[in-house]
């Protein structure tokens, strides 16, 4: 068994900044990642960071635009507190070292994004994500911070008391993919689930393979709920061929989209008659596919983004890594040609419900980054705002979970008494269980308070016997069918455009793959660096999230920010200005709702039509 | 199940003979000496054209692949299809205990770095049709194998962790937090391109001198280093504290030009130009020669 003060899971941006606050407070912090810290996510982030940093602009012009681009879904105090703190954070990056581009005096260059008043996205080139990545797991080695890497986290050391607000996380379980041990890490102070996107519940993403919702299951499963889940953002500029990301940079520098009869149709055909290509992510994502469907998409599948009269100096100042990945990826070159582009899911708005904090209703268990919802993002997350969350909320998070005192929350998590229940939305199946009790997240102690260790000790037996179960099984189905069946359900039905029919039939066939899971096993006999093994728990966990995606997708019956629902064309202020919580109710999904917190410091924030 | 559809061909591992005649478990597993033929009648239920990978196989553990053999699979081509797709393919449809590391398919990650026909290549960002077939796919050379493709890369990041990868101001604190520092758009374009590696360890692996001095710095943190020494924003005592260590016995002098490094790097990162800068520096400075 290991023991520090704080385990922080996953290595990221928000994992990086979290565990060096809590360093920086005073803890002995750990890092257990499944890949080596460089290789996680965000450094595929291209964009840039928003903070207002420039006379001019100030954090209220960043909050209100965060608040409009949410389509009045997020929680007040979390975006201001995002805009408030964003400039220290982002100069704190300077002062790291951090490469950002530069303006002739000296001073870091800022450029426009979509849904934002002044240009306050600060970048370096178009590998903001990867600078950001590597900065900061620079200073983890300054720092001597211990890294687990390759290490896999299987589960959630929580206790079992019947209401999860009562419940304590004491550590997690993780396996040494290298050898296939399986070991405790004991928490003494808490942890932090920093571990990415759930991309991977669709099979035509931006997101790595890696991004497998891991952390947003396993804190389900311990009883802290996924709040507004349906919001999912599809990122309208993704190569066709792979999902490779083209950076909305390529359209805050002034990139074109044009439909296949040339068309600059985000003006022609009115989606956004201000803002044209520079209107939120969902509008712009919408309007490619309504091109495409009304028959203007270039071979039936998407529209081009050209940049070519940007001229090759500005390109290849700004864009340089653009016009790489367009020819590695699409064999396209960006500065004579067009680019071919459509959307693909990019980013999850919702996930594990946490506090300013970066507290759950479990105590002593912390998300940040994009597996928690603070939520900052609401509806729609607007370009930019995804890194200022990882370095904000994931310090906060590194900080309280080292026992600093950050004030009390306005924020509240868990079910309690401010909450609805969900009563009328019927169902297409029955969300029962479906076995697996043998990998349920709750110790199996049968209500007694057990102490950290017990509880520890028997989560590492059930970790074991849950992996010698699957690999001593000879035949069954294998995970690799059941998550490209379960991709293909959630492309085909929960994507940009949502229909009741269309989300009911994903719920069936996840419901199938749940049922199907139950015949998993491992084909790899080998202990060593068990891929298949990894991918199989993995899919586990893709089935219980992309299950509560579609649920929220089927009970807000309204349209609002990314979340398109053909039979409701319209936002429902009046029912809907409320969040949609689900959680693992005894292994059975239980959905109900919080209301918004529009009341910020200095003013309310009264929801307007949002027009770009 | 899904390894009945098509089979790797497994053994003819060329180079060693004693890998002649190894049977994969797979192939055990089916009719032993039927496989070749029952796989040209898989492949050619396959429409359209394929691509014919070898891919190198090795698991300590499992008894048939213990000795290091080569495996063939018969992959459906698709027009963008890279090195990384072909191998995905082949797990995810023929043997699912193939394994490497790959994680974001758009050449960030760099954790799918592998010796593809011969040279250091990222698979994700290697079109598979720019290749001649058959596709031979390895773990990268230089380092130890732990299973399949994937090599150990400890000793990297140890080399990497030597030179202090970290900013170090010291000299040139910043006034308040929101006071930057400040770097001229000219010297942020002199470290650009240093700053841009991925540490996927192809440099290293198809450095012949590292091969042979495992204590050579090695090209990656030579580059590392050479991102914060030529950066205006560290002082001057920092710059020559750097320089010390990059001048030591195993540092930049041992490296002899042979450009390798520089071929392979995915990310077109100059790197023995750095290295030959840095011992320009070294001189500059009147740092001893070891």
């Amino acid at each position: 068994m290991y023991e520090h003060d704080v385990i922080v899971v996953g290595a990221g941006g928000a994992g990086l900044r979290a565990a060096i606050a809590a360093n920086e407070a005073g803890a002995d912090v750990a890092m257990v990642t499944k890949l080596h810290p460089v290789r996680s996510h965000t450094g595929a982030a291209e964009g840039g960071i928003n903070a207002a940093l420039q006379e001019g602009d100030d954090w209220e012009l960043h909050a209100y635009d965060t608040m409009k681009g949410s389509d009045y879904l997020g929680d007040a105090p979390a975006v201001e507190t995002l805009a408030q703190n964003a400039p220290e954070e982002t100069i704190n990056l300077e002062h790291w070292g951090m490469p950002f581009s530069r303006e002739e005096d000296g001073t870091v260059s800022q450029r426009p994004f979509g849904g934002l008043s002044y240009p306050r996205t600060t970048y370096a080139g178009a590998e903001t994500g990867h600078h950001l990545l590597h900065t900061m797991y620079e200073q983890v080695v300054k720092r001597g911070i211990q890294v687990y890497d390759e290490w896999y986290v299987m589960d959630l050391a929580t206790t079992d008391e019947d209401d999860p607000n009562d419940r304590e996380c004491h550590g997690v379980v993780a396996y040494d993919v290298q050898s296939g041990n399986i070991e405790g890490f004991k928490a003494n102070n808490g942890v932090v689930l920093a571990t990415g996107g759930p991309g991977q519940a669709f099979d035509h993403t931006t997101n790595a393979v890696s991004c497998t919702g891991d952390g947003h299951a396993m804190a389900y499963r311990a009883g802290a709920p996924l709040e507004d889940m349906e919001f999912i953002q599809f990122h309208p500029t993704s190569l066709p061929s792979t999902g490779v990301l083209i950076s909305e940079g390529v359209r805050g520098e002034g990139g074109i989209l044009y439909n296949s009869e040339g068309e600059r149709f985000m003006f022609e055909y009115g989606y956004a008659n201000n803002s044209g290509e520079l209107a939120s992510r969902d509008v712009v994502a919408r309007a490619e596919l309504t091109e495409v469907d009304e028959g203007r998409g270039v071979d039936d599948e998407y529209v081009h983004l050209d940049m070519r009269h940007l001229g090759e100096e500005r390109i290849m100042d700004r864009l340089e890594n653009i016009l790489h990945l367009a020819e590695d990826f699409e064999g396209v070159d960006g500065l004579v040609e067009p680019m071919p582009v459509k959307p693909g899911q990019h980013y999850a708005m919702g996930g594990i419900e946490v506090d300013e904090n970066g507290q759950t209703c479990v105590d002593g268990l912390y998300a940040a980054g994009e597996c928690a919802c603070v939520s900052v993002h609401g509806g729609n997350r607007l370009g930019g705002n995804a890194l200022p969350e990882l370095i904000v909320f994931g310090k906060r998070a590194g900080q309280h979970a080292a026992g600093e005192d950050l004030g009390e929350p306005e924020i509240r998590t868990g079910y309690g008494d401010d909450v609805e229940d969900e009563t009328d939305t019927e169902l297409p199946v029955a969300p029962g269980k479906a076995g697996l009790e043998t990998s349920g997240s709750v110790a199996a102690d049968g209500g007694v308070a057990a102490d950290a260790e017990g509880v520890l000790q028997r989560k590492v037996e059930t970790a074991r016997e849950r992996v010698d179960t699957l690999m001593d099984k000879e035949d069954g189905v294998q995970h690799a069918e059941i998550r490209a069946k379960l991709q293909k359900a959630m492309t085909d039905y929960v994507n940009v455009f949502r229909t009741e029919e269309g989300v009911k039939k994903a719920l069936e066939i996840i419901r199938e793959c749940r049922e199907e899971y139950q015949d998993v096993y491992v084909d790899d006999p080998s202990r060593t660096f068990n891929t298949d093994l990894q991918q199989t728990i993995e899919t586990r966990n893709l089935i219980d999230v992309a299950e509560t995606i579609a649920l929220g997708a089927l009970v807000r019956d309204e349209f609002r920010g990314a979340h398109w629902r053909k039979e409701h064309q319209e936002r429902k202020d009046e029912e809907w200005l409320k969040h949609t919580l689900i959680s693992w109710d005894d292994g059975e999904p239980s959905i109900f709702y919080r209301p918004v917190i529009l009341e910020g410091e200095n003013k309310t924030y009264e929801p307007k039509e949002r027009s770009y | 199940m899904s390894t009945q559809q098509a089979e790797p061909e497994s053994q003819e591992a060329p180079e060693d003979p004693a890998m002649k005649g190894a049977e994969s478990p797979a192939a055990d597993e089916q009719n032993g000496g039927g496989m070749v033929d029952e796989h040209a009648e898989k492949a050619a239920e396959l429409e359209g054209e394929t691509v014919h990978i070898k891919v190198f196989r090795y698991d300590p553990e499992v008894e048939g692949k213990q000795e290091p053999r080569f495996d063939d699979f018969h992959v459906p081509f698709e027009k963008g299809m890279t090195v990384l797709d072909s191998v995905m393919y082949a797990r995810d449809e023929y043997d699912s205990s193939l394994t490497f590391r790959h994680s974001c398919r758009q050449a960030v990650c760099g954790s799918d770095a592998f010796f593809v026909n011969g040279k250091q290549r990222l698979g994700c960002k290697t079109q598979i049709s720019d290749l001649e077939q058959p596709v031979r796919i390895e773990p990268l050379p230089h380092q130890e194998v732990v299973k399949d493709l994937v090599v150990d890369m400890d000793h990297f990041y140890d080399q990497m962790h030597t030179v202090e990868p970290y900013f170090q101001d010291e000299d040139t604190p910043p006034v308040d937090d929101l006071e930057e520092q400040r770097q001229s758009p000219e010297n942020r374009e002199k470290i650009k391109m240093s700053s841009r590696c991925i540490w996927c360890g192809a440099c290293m692996s198809s450095c012949n001198i590292a091969a042979g001095d495992n204590e050579y710095l090695g090209p990656a943190a030579i580059n590392k280093a050479y991102k914060f020494a030529m950066d205006d924003r560290e002082g001057e005592e920092i710059k020559e504290h750097r320089l010390r260590i990059l001048e030591q016995e195993h540092g930049v002098w041992r490296c002899q030009t042979q450009f390798s490094c520089t071929e392979v790097c995915p990310k077109d990162i100059p790197l023995t130009e750095h290295i030959q800068e840095l011992k320009r520096e070294a001189v500059k400075k009147n740092l001893k020669f070891w």
